[in-house]
């Protein structure tokens, strides 16, 4: 992945129309894979839903307004084992903190006021971001938009199927659907592992978040391990140093 | 309220806020070096923390299990053909067939 030179990045969105309706159209396609992943696994979230006590109308709603795959899966399972309100709520939160990191990473590629660019920040996923992701530390929204809006469907309509035709479907863990999310996110991270540095990154992040899973709420090591990524501030001081011997 | 409407509107809140503080603090900015240097790795960093902790911690504890197989045999199909969907229908498959003897 190559970095770019010194300085600074410029913004890029000044394209023509037919060029946005092409980015977002290679963004849907992109998309699609993740998007039958999700939907499997959104199936056993419609079954599971209702297990913790929700009608298969508030699972739907819930997949359709909140939108976020493992925070659901989080928050149900502590309300079936009988934590409060709050507690899934707070869960929910730490689980997704790991957008915090994403969504500042994806802030200064979007256009418009702050309104506008925090409303196309919704449109994260993990998928989405990551084939959004330039490899220069810029995004295409276009991509980010085409990718989410396929996923969005996957997530929506397969928690539809397992919320309505659950029964028949039978136990989610004996089909081995608890399996899909960490497939699914590995499928993701082979993909970034294009060098040397990523790998090492990526290694350290998991050393840090399974040292963490023991003594920390769920949601924190994941949030934690992405300090792992300030390995960066040592290839960026490399390369000032490096652009000040050239400029000598 | 009942509690399934205020599960999904705490939900909704939390989620919303945290996708958007990002975006609204930062933008229509350029990018500094050791920020884009960061942000590169971000991603390897996140997804490689999301596959352990959800291949191998259950809970608090830390183990193999018949998904943590599944999830491995997966990720060999994703390196060898680049196929998310086989990935994730072998993960499954496995991790069913492991669990099933």
């Amino acid at each position: 992945m190559a970095l770019a030179a010194p300085g600074t990045l410029p913004l890029m969105d000044e394209s023509h129309p037919n060029d946005r309706r092409q980015r977002l159209l290679d963004g849907m396609r992109a998309g699609m894979p993740f998007a039958v992943a999700g939907g499997l696994l959104a199936l056993s979230f419609g079954v599971v839903a209702q297990s913790a006590g929700l009608s298969a109308g508030e699972a739907i709603a819930m997949s359709a307004i909140v939108f976020a795959g493992s925070a659901q899966f989080t928050a149900i399972a502590i309300i079936a084992q009988g934590g409060t309100v709050a507690a899934a709520v707070l869960a929910a939160a730490l689980v997704n903190s790991r957008f915090l990191p994403m969504g500042v990473a994806l802030g200064p590629s979007l256009p418009g006021g702050p309104m506008r660019r925090a409303a196309q920040g919704q449109a994260i996923v993990d998928a989405s971001w990551g084939i959004a992701g330039r490899g220069d530390g810029t995004f295409d929204r276009w991509l980010l938009f085409g990718s989410t809006a396929v996923q969005y469907v996957g997530w929506v309509g397969g928690t539809i199927a397992g919320a309505l035709g659950g029964n028949a479907l039978g136990d989610p863990k004996a089909l081995g659907l608890d399996a899909i999310y960490p497939a699914f996110f590995l499928a993701l991270l082979i993909g970034e592992l294009t060098d040397r540095r990523s790998r090492l990154v990526a290694a350290l992040a998991a050393l840090i978040a399974l040292a963490l899973v023991p003594v920390t709420p769920a949601g924190v090591p994941v949030l934690a391990a992405s300090l792992a990524s300030l390995v960066g501030l040592h290839a960026s001081a490399r390369a000032d140093a490096r652009a000040r011997t050239d400029g000598r | 309220m009942s509690t399934s409407v205020a599960l999904i509107t705490g939900c909704a809140v939390v989620t919303y806020a945290i996708k958007g503080i990002g975006p609204l603090a930062l933008g229509g900015r350029d990018l500094p070096l050791w920020f884009t240097s960061v942000v590169i790795l971000l991603a390897p960093a996140l997804f490689a923390a999301l596959v352990v902790t959800q291949a191998l911690a259950d809970g608090k504890h830390i183990g193999i299990g018949a998904d943590t197989v599944g999830v491995a045999a997966g990720g060999l199909v994703a390196w060898r053909f680049g196929s998310v969907i086989g990935c994730v229908v072998v993960a499954a498959l496995v991790t069913a067939g492991l669990r099933a003897v």
